[in-house]
């Protein structure tokens, strides 16, 4: 089954906190149940997606790395 | 089987002494149903914002953006040297007498103009710390105030501090709130779920 990206954030080369404050700008444009998909080389959002997650109720789905890549899928509470 | 049962208070939504004591009395304690769908309330972190330096004013902008962006209600109360950031760009100097003009003519408003509280060198130290924010694309204090009043964080001035230095509403910028006083910052610091003093 693949996954349907409603949308999709570039923060690459961002540092922290902007991929965090860009994604919650970002997920208000989506509809609730639908996922966004963030690219980000902040080494830190690893840690800091997973914990907006808990904070937020947004739920982290998906989590892979290519080289310094992160990418994060996450579905709008 | 009926037992005589003494009112008791319960505490909600659990309290360990009540529970001991009915543990050891062997009462079953009534417990709220964790299923119920509890009344969420929205956890706030409010900063109190004391200094005007750089590297204090920064942090306070990159915690509020983000508590603004993971869902929490933000409050910033602003006061002392921490109200000369949030000066009007345009505004050189500021003030009504020779000495509060003083001041600002010392220390220049404006987010952009903002000193490091150790390793200045006459400008020297925040240069270079324009340089390295640039080549690493860390968002600069004027981005995250953007994205903060964006996002809702509330920024409230001192009216204290505002009549000492000679600030009218005016010269700050927009996005401020209305301006309070201590009894306003002691209310929104016990009222929140964890309060900063920078």
């Amino acid at each position: 089954m693949t996954i349907q990206i409603a949308q999709q954030l570039d923060a690459r080369g961002l540092s922290c906190p902007m991929p965090i404050v860009k994604t919650a700008q970002a997920i208000r444009a989506i509809a609730s149940g639908d996922l966004i998909e963030v690219l980000a080389t902040d080494p830190g959002s690893v840690k800091d997606f997973a914990a907006w997650s808990r904070t937020t109720g947004h739920e982290l789905v998906e989590q892979t790395q290519d080289g310094g890549v992160f990418r994060f899928v996450l579905r709008r509470k | 089987m009926t037992t005589a049962t003494l009112p008791r208070p319960t505490a909600l939504p659990f309290d360990p002494l009540a529970q001991a004591i009915a543990d050891v009395e062997g009462i079953q304690e009534t417990r709220p149903d964790e299923t119920l769908e509890q009344p969420t309330r929205t956890k706030e972190l409010v900063i109190v914002n004391w200094s005007g330096d750089l590297d204090k004013v920064w942090p306070v902008l990159i915690l509020s953006s983000t508590a603004a962006a993971s869902g929490l209600t933000c409050k910033v109360f602003v006061t002392f040297w921490g109200l000369l950031p949030f000066v009007k760009d345009q505004k050189r100097i500021v003030g009504e007498n020779w000495m509060q003009k003083m001041l600002t003519f010392m220390q220049r408003p404006g987010i952009d103009h903002l000193k490091l509280s150790k390793m200045n060198f006459l400008g020297m130290g925040p240069w270079m710390m324009g340089r390295l924010r640039r080549k690493y694309r860390i968002a600069s204090p004027r981005e995250l105030l953007e994205a903060a009043t964006a996002m809702g964080v509330e920024f409230i001035p001192c009216q204290m501090t505002m009549d000492m230095f000679g600030l009218k509403r005016e010269d700050l910028i927009d996005e401020m709130g209305e301006p309070a006083g201590a009894a306003t910052a002691i209310e929104i610091m016990t009222e929140a779920d964890a309060s900063l003093f920078i």
